[in-house]
């Protein structure tokens, strides 16, 4: 039950002469949730966006085994790739901010919805099955809205919400969308602790109850280490780790990424005058 | 302006700084004297050996003090009262807002008024025509409304499907001897084809693209309907289009052999007033449908995708949302009511060509959707009420409507880019509505 | 062969016109993003001061062409610069924040504004002015076609490699270009640097309306006669020019106006002179269909 969800192979993006990643493969599986981290620029929200199809990679294979089929998203469009099961939220926050909580999580019910509504003539002919299916998209919403506790603002333009109610709320999108694959980036940016803790759980409570896998890109080390089961280490677009929390912590390459090498010369002679003097 | 606050508040507590205000005041009047010199000032007119000019320099010395005090008057308000610009817009920004409540019987007392409009004492022919041209506009506002204010799709050749659905109608009637009611739906099937047609290839256009575009698509139709002599008879137009009947009745004093006339079925006496009393019927029972039509899909997935679209695309593509054919029906159904629209033109003229279809009509269905506040049914309305019966009030009026429509549509984008009475109201409520949301 | 000499004659002129009101499109889109619609309006008003200002010369009895045009050419060019100030000011300005079709919407609005505004001034009808430049060098086999370049053709294109001569230095080696070139790269980042954001976008638009206004000057000497309405089919086919060139690039511009141009030239030469616009309308299209970078612009990557 824990085969591999998604596989990257030999995943390389180049933009003219800058190549953003290098050569990075990867496996996700389910009811997993694997993290990529990696200092800034180090090409992670690249690999997400070849993942969902916003940019095409120029070499490699990204294989999505879902219900199963295998499916090969490098050649997929974006929006099919969407409906496939790979959902994803967006570095800086994406949501419909004109129109309702309530509405936001309704348009992630869409493709569902259409299908109900006969593509648009049973609705306008207002046939039952179209408000059956339309009352069942509102319980799911509820469901959603009760477990990350916006229930009382369900009808608030959601630019009206505040910020971590805004992240809490991309995600819940997202899952309303039915996926297999949970792709968010960075989720805790901007968040205070409390809000990361709960966050934290929310993930928790996701990869349990509903068995799909989690990719998540993420900067904060207390999230990716309290939470992940796979790690996976970007630096400058290529791959430098890639293990359980433990092994990634004592990595050397990691340290070094991150931290800066321990010096191997000698320091200049002033430099260390300098610093051996007392302040 | 941001910069000015500053300014703003230190001045407040000892005066306007006269040397700067008029520095500022002046340099105004100096742009407007070099604006206005020669273009308002001098005026070519013909002369015996060429050309001559008329010179205005009143108008000029009018238009750059008049320059120069509403620069002083906005120095003036800044420094003195900051805040009174917002003070005074923000209570008429709220008049929409307090119609509120009312609005479900302010829109009955509309219908019911519109339906009895006829029957009016004051109703004369030329009243009934002006409710025609009124509701014909509202439809085409309510039309591109889906396009522009649902979708957000800024559409700039909607006239295109305005002139496919008048000439498909014209042809279909006169060649294969069709009813109204026949040619209607084909009339506007053909539009939606055609709007799926040019839609298709540009529609993932971004947005100033594909206005470009779509005027460049409107201006294709015009031409060809000016040179294809073949089919549309060229700047001569298409005439003798028949006109509808009350169910066979035809609205004429002397019918034909073998058919029964309007007048005579219903012991009246003949009047011309008959036909546009049922043209105006008509037009008003398709701009009701096409509202009924545009408020039961507002609250379907597919207007939800619409504005979705808008707000978001990339989003939307995150979500599973295709936005091109998202895109597509919105702009077939847009170019379906234009058609519909073109259709009832062309039977009430009885006579088309292609002068009536240039891109000004374009541009005054943007005007009246933009300044009526995209999305909003009532809003339309109103604008297009304004852009029909303004230049009936006087010929002052009638050359400056476009000058005064150009002008609003700037202002609106400034002061209240969602139009005068946008107001979105969520589709689908969790809670009852009496939980009144921020 | 002469025939087809005579076509790219008439073609380059053509499109050395459609390329100064290119250059101008082309300019604003780098440097705002938006197209600024009334841009047409702009050469409209370049050409309507150029005859009001011949026609007070020849009031004036200032008849010596060279100096007549230089005079025009000076005042036109301050004038219409004054306007495309005034209308980034009042119609752009206060919408930079804004929504994404603001502005759009505002251009449009500015451009019915300004059609109207000189209709009821100076009237609907067209506007003639007798001929200031006759003559031309004719050439061509006895008794077959002739070739004529006439001298307005002749000024127009030197005139447009002086202006694009000069149009590259500035904006290559002065450090109006370079500030220039900085908000076109990045709007916010040049602010921080110490660029003034707000004088380079309104010079940006004064050099736009300036190259416009020369476009209307030569319209003037070249077809004898205007009306309000010329701006809208000249800006949509000198947009259609930035776009082919590649939007944002100042040589794809007039690079693209001459291609268009000589299509047009061709097109009425040869096919029929009804469709020449839409074979305009047709190249837009299938350029932003096919090649949406243009001819000399770089691929936009989508920043998501």
């Amino acid at each position: 039950m824990n085969g591999p969800l998604l596989e990257v192979q030999h995943l390389t993006m180049r933009f003219g002469g800058l190549v953003a990643i290098d050569d990075l493969s990867l496996t996700a599986r389910q009811r997993e949730i694997t993290a990529i981290i990696g200092p800034n620029g180090a090409g992670k929200t690249t690999v997400f966006n070849c993942l969902t199809g916003f940019y095409k990679p120029t070499v490699g294979q990204l294989t999505f085994h879902a219900d199963g089929h295998t499916l090969l998203l490098e050649q997929m469009e974006g929006f099919r790739i969407a409906r496939a099961g790979v959902a994803r939220t967006f570095q800086n926050i994406r949501l419909f901010g004109q129109m309702s909580v309530l509405e936001n999580l309704i348009v992630a019910q869409h493709n569902a919805l259409m299908r109900a509504s006969g593509y648009t003539v049973l609705g306008v002919l207002g046939f039952a099955s179209y408000r059956h299916a339309e009352a069942a998209a509102v319980e799911r919403a509820r469901g959603w809205l009760e477990r990350i506790g916006l229930v009382d603002r369900a009808d608030w333009n959601a630019a009206n919400l505040p910020y971590g109610q805004q992240r809490r709320l991309e995600i819940a999108r997202a899952m309303c969308t039915g996926p297999k694959l949970l792709c968010l980036d960075e989720p805790a940016a901007g968040l205070n602790p409390r809000e990361t803790a709960e966050l934290g759980k929310l993930l928790r409570d996701i990869r349990s109850e509903f068995g799909i896998g989690v990719l998540l890109i993420e900067h904060d080390m207390g999230v990716v280490m309290g939470i992940s089961d796979h790690i996976i280490v970007l630096d400058y677009g290529r791959k430098i780790a890639d293990g359980s929390p433990d092994e990634v912590k004592q990595d050397d390459n990691v340290i070094k990424a991150y931290l800066g090498e321990t010096e191997e010369e000698e320091l200049p002679p002033e430099v260390a005058a300098d610093l051996a003097r007392p302040d | 302006m941001a910069g000015r606050v500053l300014g703003a508040t230190t001045a407040a507590t000892t005066g306007i700084d006269w040397p700067a205000a008029l520095k500022e005041c002046l340099a105004a009047a100096l742009v407007a004297l070099v604006l206005f010199l020669p273009l308002v000032g001098m005026r070519t007119v013909r002369v015996e050996g060429g050309a001559g000019l008329d010179f205005r320099f009143g108008w000029v010395a009018i238009g750059v003090a008049a320059v120069f005090a509403g620069r002083f008057l906005l120095v003036a308000l800044r420094t003195v009262r900051p805040g009174t610009v917002g003070a005074v817009t923000a209570p008429i920004a709220r008049i929409p807002a307090l119609f509120g409540p009312y609005t479900q019987f302010l829109v009955i007392g509309g219908v019911v008024f519109a339906f009895v409009l006829p029957f009016l004492p004051f109703a004369n022919r030329y009243v009934v025509d002006i409710a025609t041209t009124v509701l014909i506009y509202v439809m085409l506002g309510w039309g591109l409304n889906i396009v522009v204010g649902l979708a957000g799709l800024l559409d700039l050749g909607y006239v295109a499907f305005y002139a496919v659905g008048a000439y498909s109608y014209a042809l279909l009637a006169i060649n294969f001897d069709l009813s109204f009611w026949e040619c209607l739906p084909l009339a506007g099937a053909f539009a939606a084809f055609m709007g799926v047609v040019l839609g298709f290839p540009v529609l993932r256009l971004r947005g100033d693209y594909l206005a470009i575009v779509t005027l460049g698509f409107g201006e294709i139709i015009r031409i060809i309907l000016l040179n294809w002599y073949d089919v549309t008879n060229g700047p001569n137009g298409l005439s003798a289009i028949p006109r509808p009947s009350f169910f066979g009745l035809e609205f004429t004093r002397s019918p034909d052999e073998g058919e029964a006339a309007f007048h005579e079925f219903f012991g009246l006496s003949y009047s011309s007033l008959h036909r546009v009393q049922f043209l105006y019927f008509l037009i008003l029972i398709l701009a009701l449908v096409t509202n009924a039509f545009v408020l039961r899909i507002r609250k379907l997935p597919i207007s939800r995708a619409w504005e979705a679209l808008r707000e978001d695309e990339i989003a939307c593509r995150a979500l599973g949302i295709n936005p091109t054919n998202t895109k597509l029906t919105a702009f077939a159904l847009g170019a379906m009511f234009g058609g519909f629209a073109g259709s009832f033109f062309a039977t009430r003229q009885g006579f088309i060509s292609p002068e009536s279809f240039t891109f000004i009509e374009s541009a005054l269905v943007l005007a009246i959707v933009v300044l009526g506040g995209m999305g909003s049914q009532v809003g339309v309305v109103l604008a297009a009420l304004v852009l029909v019966l303004l230049p009936e009030f006087g010929r002052e009026f009638a050359q400056f409507r476009m000058l005064l429509f150009g002008a609003a549509m700037v202002m609106i984008m400034i002061w209240r880019p969602r139009g005068l009475l946008a107001h979105r109201e969520p589709t689908i409520h969790l809670h009852p509505v009496a939980a009144a949301p921020p | 062969m002469l025939y087809f000499l005579q076509q790219l004659i008439n073609g380059l002129t053509l499109g050395a016109m459609y390329g100064l009101i290119a250059i101008g499109y082309s300019m604003v889109y780098g440097i705002i993003g938006m197209i600024n619609f009334a841009h047409g309006e702009i050469y409209m008003i370049g050409a309507f001061l150029s005859i009001i200002c011949f026609t007070l010369l020849g009031i004036l009895g200032i008849t010596w062409v060279p100096l007549a045009l230089l005079i025009v050419l000076l005042v036109a060019m301050a004038c219409t610069s004054a306007y495309g100030w005034t209308v980034e000011r009042l119609a752009y300005r206060p919408l930079r924040g804004s929504f994404r079709l603001a502005p759009l919407i505002s251009a449009i609005g500015m451009s019915i504004f300004l059609q109207n505004y000189v209709q009821l001034l100076q009237g609907a009808n067209v506007k003639p002015l007798p001929p200031v430049i006759i003559g031309g060098f004719v050439f061509g086999a006895g008794g077959g076609f002739t070739v004529t370049v006439s001298y307005v053709q002749i000024i127009i294109l030197l005139l447009t490699v002086a202006l694009m001569v000069a149009f590259s230095y500035l904006i290559g080696h002065t450090p109006l270009g370079r500030a220039q070139r900085a908000c076109q790269q990045d709007l916010t980042m040049a602010g921080l640097c110490g660029v003034n954001v707000d004088r380079t976008i309104s010079l940006t638009f004064v050099m736009g309306a300036a190259l416009a206004a020369v476009a209307g000057i030569m319209a003037t000497l070249y077809y004898g006669v205007i009306d309000f309405f010329i701006g809208f089919l000249a800006g949509v086919k000198a947009f259609t020019a930035a776009v082919l060139g590649g939007i944002g690039s100042i040589p794809g511009a007039m690079l693209g106006g001459l291609l268009l141009g000589m299509v047009e030239a061709f097109w009425s030469g040869y096919f029929s002179i009804e469709y020449k616009d839409v074979a305009a309308f047709s190249i837009l299209i299938l350029v932003l269909i096919f090649l949406p970078s243009g001819l000399l612009g770089r691929p936009e990557v989508e920043k998501v």
